[in-house]
């Protein structure tokens, strides 16, 4: 490989690309010949690497200095200072604590990152970066000195476990899969990330797609499978598009294709695309999706490793199991197994969301407890308010309140305390949610995206979420609770898929964790974090009400009457609750009762 | 609804388009599908009527495929598509504000579209982009850290091109 002495990385995600990234690109190119530099310095393009708000953004390295807020006139300048002169170009300097990265920042000292560590670092659609960083040595290691039964023990060994959430050993699917009688197999690489929050995968998918290529090609020579597919929802388009390029490049360096690296190995690979169901992420329903068919899952067994894709032996993995791969067997089993817990190995990344400080991307050992999580890798709550719950495992997780927070994060473990691991969505609630409307909000998520063939699932989230419907609005009954319990018990007991037998989780943890809240709203019509619309009113405070009339001019319905200069009020039966008038008064009379 | 129905010749070469690009095989019918979808802004009945005898597909099949999907539409959608996304990260950072804001803008329901056919309001599953949230998208456009009172002023950016 060619030695330059700086590397310049140009973010070309959309928003520096509709900054003119590609523009800068060029110029910047052209500068550099100008000036001679051609040859010593190289010009990159890579995934986001900041806030991309005064794009286009580019990161020159060795140094690490992150420019932003140029034109394509100011390149001249930057070139000539940083690269012939030698100094940084002061002025289109960004300050290291403002070049925050939103969605992945450098990472806190408590994480560690396998899954993440080149994303934002190399340039995706560039495979010799990632060879750079030793990729695809891994697939090598395996084709040219282990069998596809030693691939499998090294993998056994490292402790790998699902990363979808269910957290099945990675290499016994494998070696199920392997001892399948047949001569056609596939590997698939489940991309349907479809959890609202969890966007850890489309993140590696953009920013290391050759990963998961490499993670899935091994995988294909320890099983014995010559096709495979990645299914990605359709919601991630860029995802799509990286991850087709580097197809394209890995099959024209001959990492796939036939007699892959000079072996008697074939495999290859194929894209895709969802139609936006979020059930396609059940494995089953995935598989009916690429045939073509309504993505609706099916009873196991028969489990894919026996029949599958088009009743096939198949392996459906997730794109964050297949991206651990490559260095599990480049760095071997037991690097991997340093990691973690004893049941719980390696790292798990995770999308840090909601009222938290810092939301984004993290990968952490398992084992660190929730505390760790939220406070020293997410900077603790928002404004300085109190926590209240955290949501882990998606939709189909549970709310755990702050008696939790010392629990270590590890498969086990949360399933113990009533929630789930999940594939990593983390939503962190202060003091002013109200766990009654979370619980309908997750139920309503649920029952839209219940596929409708099984009875419990499509009539029971249905018939919950009217419950919680009445509770919110204010018509709470006497026996709601128990009635909910019930029906929870029965839908998890009864559904299909994880889809319906994880439903109710949100519910149950509300019910344990929060069960006051749920009395109040019933027998109170109170709802303590003044959240739920039907069970607050607005009040003018007359002791700060100035009767500047801004509230009653800005009121939608006219419910806010009074003359100038004196206090105004509020008509609650006109009033449709909307908060506008709050928002608007400048001297904080608007209070919520 | 004063959308004009699509003429047939419009629609029959959205489909061979979209066949001759992925092949007349059922498992590239998501992909054609999509294409197609894309390109009309729906599916429309001669669409599937059209894909079902190249594909030689039955059309219950087709039907129950093409209604299966969220981003599949039988009917027919506006000029400008807004999607909202009504997940729990955009939900919990103002996401209700601004879904009261779009409802009060465009004057129509989830799922609905204008009487003047310029706007469809549609709910998405998450986009990913959560580090942003509250979300919308309009026609292909990502609007991130959204606030109610942008709603306005983001809607006209499309009023205005739309002539």
């Amino acid at each position: 490989m060619k030695y330059y002495r700086s590397h310049v990385l140009v973010c070309v995600d959309p928003d520096c690309l509709h900054r003119g990234a590609h523009e800068a690109l060029d110029a910047f190119q052209d500068e550099l010949v100008a000036q001679g530099l051609i040859d010593e310095v190289q010009v990159l393009e890579t995934s986001r690497i900041g806030a991309c708000s005064q794009g286009p953004e580019m990161m020159v390295y060795p140094e690490g200095v992150h420019y932003a807020g140029y034109t394509v006139d100011d390149i001249p300048f930057i070139v000539e200072e940083h690269f012939l002169k030698g100094r940084v170009a002061k002025k289109f300097e960004l300050p290291a604590e403002t070049a925050i990265d939103e969605e992945l920042s450098a990472p806190t000292p408590k994480e560690m990152r396998v899954v993440l560590r080149n994303c934002g670092q190399i340039d995706p659609e560039n495979i010799e970066d990632y060879i750079a960083e030793n990729g695809y040595m891994g697939l090598a290691k395996a084709l040219t000195s282990m069998t596809p039964e030693q691939v499998i023990d090294e993998v056994l060994a490292s402790g790998l476990r699902g990363r979808g959430g269910a957290g099945f050993p990675t290499a016994r699917k494998w070696q199920f899969c392997r001892a399948s009688a047949g001569q056609v197999k596939y590997v698939i690489c489940n991309a349907d990330e479809g959890d609202p929050g969890a966007f850890m995968n489309r993140r590696v998918l953009e920013g290391d797609p050759h990963a998961v290529i490499e993670g899935m090609i091994i995988a294909a020579y320890a099983i014995g499978s010559s096709q495979g597919y990645v299914y990605c929802r359709a919601e991630y388009p860029i995802a799509v598009q990286t991850l087709n390029i580097a197809i394209e490049q890995a099959r024209a360096m001959g990492f796939l294709g036939q007699n892959i690296l000079g072996t008697d190995f074939s495999f290859d690979l194929e894209v895709r695309m969802g139609a936006g169901a979020f059930v396609c992420g059940e494995e089953t329903a995935l598989m009916a999706s690429i045939e073509g068919k309504r993505g609706e899952p099916r009873p196991r067994p028969p489990f894919p490793a026996v029949s599958g894709l088009w009743a096939k032996p198949s392996n459906v993995n997730n794109v964050e199991t297949y991206a651990n791969v490559p260095q599990i067997i480049t760095n071997g089993a037991a690097w991997y197994a340093g990691f973690g817990t004893e049941k719980s190995k390696g790292t798990k990344t995770f999308a840090l969301a909601g009222d938290v400080k810092h939301t984004g991307l993290i990968e952490v050992p398992f084992g660190l407890s929730l505390r760790e999580v939220v406070f020293d890798v997410g900077g603790g709550i928002k404004d300085d308010k109190g926590f209240k719950a955290i949501q882990t495992g998606g939709p189909m997780g549970g709310c755990l309140p702050e008696a939790y927070l010392d629990l270590p994060v590890d498969y086990e473990s949360l399933t113990a305390a009533g929630s789930m691991m999940g594939s990593g969505g983390l939503v962190v609630m202060d003091d002013e949610t109200c766990m009654v409307d979370i619980a309908r909000f997750f139920m309503e998520f649920t029952q839209e995206e219940s596929c409708g063939k099984c009875t419990p699932c499509r009539v029971g989230t249905k018939r919950i979420l009217e419950i919680l419907d009445r509770i919110c609005g204010g018509e709470g009954r006497e026996g709601d609770i128990e009635l909910l319990e019930t029906l929870c018990e029965q839908i998890k007991q009864d559904s299909l898929c994880g889809l319906g037998q994880g439903a109710p989780t949100p519910v149950v943890s509300t019910l344990k964790h929060f069960r006051d809240e749920y009395e109040i709203h019933i027998r109170e019509k109170r709802c303590p974090a003044k959240v739920c619309k039907a069970l607050i009113r607005y009040e003018i405070l007359p002791e700060f009400c100035t009767g500047c009339t801004v509230c009653a001019r800005n009121c939608p319905t006219a419910a806010i009457t009074g003359e100038r200069r004196q206090t105004h009020l509020i008509d609650v039966d006109t009033c449709i609750r909307c908060g506008i008038c709050m928002q608007v008064c400048n001297f904080n009379a608007i209070v919520i009762r | 609804m004063t959308i004009a129905t699509i003429d047939g010749k419009v629609v029959l070469e959205a489909v061979n388009k979209a066949v001759e690009e992925h092949g007349a095989t059922i498992d590239e019918l998501i992909p054609i599908l999509n294409d197609v979808n894309r390109t009309l802004g729906y599916l429309p009945a001669n669409a599937l009527d059209e894909i079902s005898r190249r594909l030689r597909v039955p059309k219950s099949q087709l039907f129950s495929v093409s209604s299966f999907y969220r981003m599949f539409s039988t009917k027919p959608r506006g000029k400008h598509v807004v999607q909202f996304c009504e997940s729990a990260p955009c939900h919990v950072v103002g996401g209700r504000q601004v879904w009261a804001s779009l409802l009060d803008h465009l004057k129509i329901g989830p799922g609905e579209t204008s009487p003047d056919g310029n706007w469809t309001l549609i709910t998405t599953s998450c986009l990913g982009v959560c580090g942003v949230g509250p979300v919308i998208i309009i026609d292909d456009d990502i609007y991130g850290n959204v606030a109610p009172d942008q709603i306005a002023e983001i809607l006209a950016r499309y009023s205005e091109t739309r002539e």
